[in-house]
């Protein structure tokens, strides 16, 4: 696998996509302490940014690779290389190139600002940390459904469909519900709903440490403890990596059955 | 007749005198006065009893006189759990520099550490009170000072707990620089007017950290109040002037920093409001004056439930809050004018300072967090975001003419 | 070499193998013939392991494939349609198949034949379809390995290196290898193959020298051997 990552990671550092990707993050985050150079303020905006536009970003990349990709998969396949190891070795090299544009394309303007001298630096990481979770997940949604789909079209179509559902209807969804039941008890209801979605998740994770006093007030006792305590981060986190395992291990179980 | 009157003045002056050269009883453990109660009991009116280090295991100490209760390196009264400890039911009373400590818990009496009755021109000051039920009790006494006192609860319950310094009618009295902390109301005023209450510290009280009930006319400023159960209460009182003041990191379910209920003609002025659940909860409070308050990182900002009328908010700084201003009812004739919302995205195309489109505070959001606490969690989600842009375009739930006509481009500094 | 037994393959509801029994032997060059969708390409990507085959066992160097992949290095495969990645340069590719198939190649002498030096420094992307095919071939030629799978080599080479190519493939059959071939053109058919496997509809219709297939079919020259066989297809579908 490791091979087959390197020169995953080795072509895509190399393409124009990446560079892309840098660029508007290293924009961004310049753009973002330029306009207020409140870090702290700057790191909320980068949020809602975070939240929404790096899974749509993981998932649009990660379809477009594996379907441009189809040639040197090929090659691959015809090498003495175990099979999951191929597509394990593109998804992590995708995903650790989105990983990394990120993580350089904030963490230099932030750097620059004089991050490190702050006391946004938990944030920060906790920021990037859960925008290399989405792209992880998200990444390997994406796999999954250019694996399972040979018309290009159909997986971009489904792909999009998967970003929008988690990003905007599902909680739309959610919020419908909470509205229609607002005379049950909720509060189970509202984490297990939060928890299935990795977006929702990550967000309510960064909420909890910027606007705790405003997701304290007003929800019940089983909220703040659920999430309010390092027991309940932890398990945040596992439910984040087991969003992202999952697809990992369907995308190996597929690509040893797939014909090409 | 005149002499006789010049002779009388002089007699009078001479017995002043001899007044104001007054004696001191000290009292010390092994003194042959060794208690508190025996000084007391010996001193002349006006006599200071000069109370020296050592520990008096002493209660119901009553001080009937004009007296100074002087402690030397702070002597330790210690009520045993017994009762109230001192009572003073006479004008020109000093209590100064003492320890006291385990005031009796009782669910039928109020047991205070120091407890004042119908006196006047009282002094209570430099007093560090522990382990106690009621602190400083103050009942139908005027024209005093409590001043800089240190009194530390340990309060768990509601129920079995008091206030750190109670006004009950009690007019005229200064609060001032005392540090309040672990009681169940920091600072209690019930039917007490013209009270200033100044510079004081209350913090990790059970309930509010200031509390008013059907009290006027009176004055708070450059106060401290953090992570109380629930803030600063302001009830049923009229004309009380909030100035200079810090409410911090009030949390939780129902906290705020200031809760108004029936509330007029008040004056909140340049205080800071920092990371509260609800920075101000407004109910039925009418002709209150806003102004140069600064609202940061709070839930809430503003939350105003029921009829409101005539209020003004103007000049104040609202930045990072989750949400600025939540309104449940109609707008009425209160109006916000000239603040700095950090959320404001208009332009100042003639660069005068101030936005040339309207800044519409109130969010369809804080509006559904309203009626169903729970989708709070959906907090700066996409969908929400999408939600309240369109009622930004087009105003449904919220009201329409809820809006600041002049918002400032800069904070007011 | 090979050794496939009762070989079935379905695509959803298409069958497209229905039961190849094949063996081949080493030391010939076997050429795999058939209309187009008959098979071929199905066939030898179930050699290589790209497709799963649905029944049916494939025995390469008496072992059986299923799910291995370490049988592969004894296989040099050349795919039908040379699409590389296009970030890559020629040379950066040819070091990469090495470093992946961890052995030492002899690409140098190939890339002389092919008079490749030029192209080294370019960029896949930027490569007529001709040269693609000739940086295709030297990947294929460049290991030593026993078993060598060629699908359609000779599409896009001039005539230059269509001789350099036959050459080669005499070469490699001089040292005792095994080469499966596909190809359209019976010509070079003719001049290279030793065998020939005629698929139709998923089947073998036919195995056997070219000299045989020629005799069987009273033709003269491999094309219209083989038109023969496709039309005997048609009368066979129509009875």
């Amino acid at each position: 696998m490791g091979k087959v990552l390197k020169y995953s990671f080795y072509d895509l550092i190399r393409s124009r996509w990446s560079y892309i990707y840098l660029l508007f993050y290293l924009a961004l985050g310049f753009v973002l302490l330029f306009l207020n150079s409140d870090l702290s303020k700057a790191v909320i905006t980068l949020m809602n940014i975070i939240i929404v536009l790096v899974p749509l970003i993981a998932t649009i990349f990660g379809t477009m690779y594996f379907y441009n990709s189809k040639e040197f998969t090929e090659l691959l396949l015809a090498q003495p290389i175990k099979r999951s190891d191929i597509f394990l070795g593109q998804y992590f090299g995708v995903a650790g190139s989105l990983s990394l544009s990120l993580v350089l394309g904030l963490g230099i303007p932030f750097m620059a600002y004089g991050l490190l001298r702050s006391g946004a630096v938990f944030n920060f990481s906790l920021l990037l940390g859960i925008g290399v979770f989405l792209t992880l997940i998200f990444t390997a949604l994406a796999f999954n459904i250019a694996i399972s789909n040979e018309n290009k079209i159909k997986g971009f179509g489904y792909a999009v469909l998967l970003w929008l559902f988690m990003a905007v209807i599902y909680d739309g969804i959610f919020l419908l519900s909470l509205i229609l039941f607002e005379e049950y008890p909720l509060d189970t209801f509202s984490i297990i709903a939060t928890a299935l979605n990795p977006i929702d998740l990550s967000r309510t994770l960064i909420l909890l440490k910027l606007d705790i006093s405003a997701l304290m007030g007003y929800t019940g006792a089983i909220f703040k403890k659920f999430f309010g305590t390092h027991w309940g981060f932890w398990i945040s986190i596992f439910v984040l990596i087991l969003w992202a395992g999952l697809p990992i291990l369907r995308l190996r179980y597929k690509s040893i059955r797939k014909d090409f | 007749m005149i002499k006789k009157g010049v002779a009388s003045i002089v007699f009078f002056l001479w017995a002043c005198s001899w007044q104001i050269s007054a004696h001191t009883v000290v009292v010390c453990k092994t003194c042959p006065v060794d208690s508190v109660k025996k000084g007391i009991a010996i001193a002349q009116a006006s006599d200071t009893v000069l109370i020296q280090k050592g520990t008096y295991p002493e209660y119901d100490i009553y001080i009937d006189k004009p007296l100074t209760l002087k402690g030397e390196n702070y002597p330790v009264i210690d009520g045993q759990e017994k009762g109230e400890i001192i009572k003073i039911t006479s004008d020109h009373v000093t209590v100064d520099g003492l320890f006291i400590i385990n005031v009796g818990v009782s669910y039928t009496t109020d047991h205070a550490a120091i407890r004042v009755i119908k006196s006047e021109q009282f002094t209570i000051q430099n007093n560090v009170l522990e382990r106690l039920f009621f602190g400083i009790y103050l009942e139908k006494s005027s024209h005093g000072k409590v001043y800089h006192n240190k009194i530390i609860g340990e309060a768990k319950d509601e129920y079995n707990s008091g206030n750190g310094i109670q006004l009950w009618y009690s007019h005229y009295v200064e609060v001032s620089h005392n540090h309040v902390q672990g009681t169940r109301d920091g600072i209690y005023l019930e039917f007490s007017d013209h009270i200033t209450i100044q510079r004081n510290t209350s913090t990790k009280n059970l309930r509010y950290g200031l509390h008013f009930m059907f009290s006027d006319n009176d004055v708070y400023t450059q106060n401290t109040f953090e992570e109380n159960g629930a803030g600063v209460a302001v009830m049923f009182s009229r004309n009380i002037k909030m100035y200079d003041n810090t409410f911090k990191k009030n949390w939780g379910p129902s906290a705020y920093g200031m809760l108004l209920k029936e509330i007029n003609d008040a004056e909140i002025v340049n205080n800071t409001f920092e990371e509260n659940t609800i920075a101000i909860n407004i109910e039925g409070s009418n002709r209150i004056r806003y102004k140069d308050n600064d609202f940061i990182k709070n839930g809430w900002a503003i939350r105003v439930i029921g009829a409101c009328y005539t209020n003004t908010f103007s000049g104040n700084n609202f930045m990072n809050n989750s949400f600025d201003v939540s309104y449940n009812g109609k707008l009425n004739d209160n109006q916000f004018k000239s603040n700095y919302w950090d959320n404001y995205t208009g332009y100042d195309l003639d660069r005068n300072g101030i936005g040339d489109v309207p800044y519409r505070p109130v969010k369809l959001f804080s509006y559904i967090a309203n009626k169903t606490p729970e989708t709070i969690i959906l907090l700066r989600s996409l969908f929400m975001d999408i939600i309240d842009f369109s009622e930004k375009v087009s105003p449904i739930f919220t009201p329409d003419n809820l809006m600041d006509a002049e918002p400032l481009m800069k904070k007011r500094q | 070499m090979i050794h496939i037994t009762d070989l079935h393959k379905t695509f959803g509801k298409n069958q497209v193998l229905k039961g190849i029994d094949l063996d081949i032997d080493p030391g010939k060059i076997y050429a795999i013939l058939g209309p187009n969708g008959s098979g071929k390409t199905t066939l030898i990507k179930c050699i290589l392991g790209m497709v799963i085959p649905s029944k049916g066992t494939i025995e390469v160097l008496g072992k059986p494939i299923k799910n291995g992949w370490r049988y592969r290095k004894e296989i040099d495969y050349l795919p039908q349609i040379a699409n590389f990645p296009g970030n890559l340069k020629v040379n950066e590719l040819i070091e990469m198949i090495k470093d992946l198939r961890n052995a030492p190649g002899q690409e140098d002498e190939l890339i002389r034949i092919f008079d490749l030096e030029p192209h080294l420094e370019k960029k896949m992307a930027n490569l007529s379809g001709g040269t693609k095919q000739k940086v295709n071939l030297i990947l294929a030629f460049m290991f030593n390995s026993q078993l060598l799978i060629l699908d359609e080599p000779n599409t896009g080479l001039d005539p230059r290196a269509l001789i350099k190519l036959k050459k080669l493939l005499n070469k490699h059959r001089g040292k005792g290898k095994t080469l499966l071939i596909t190809s359209h053109v019976m010509q070079f058919v003719e001049e290279v193959a030793d065998e020939v496997i005629y698929i139709l509809e998923g089947k073998i219709y036919f195995k056997g020298t070219t000299s045989e297939l020629k005799k069987e079919t009273g033709q003269i020259d491999m094309e219209h051997a083989v038109a023969e066989l496709m039309k005997s297809e048609i009368h066979g579908e129509s009875t």
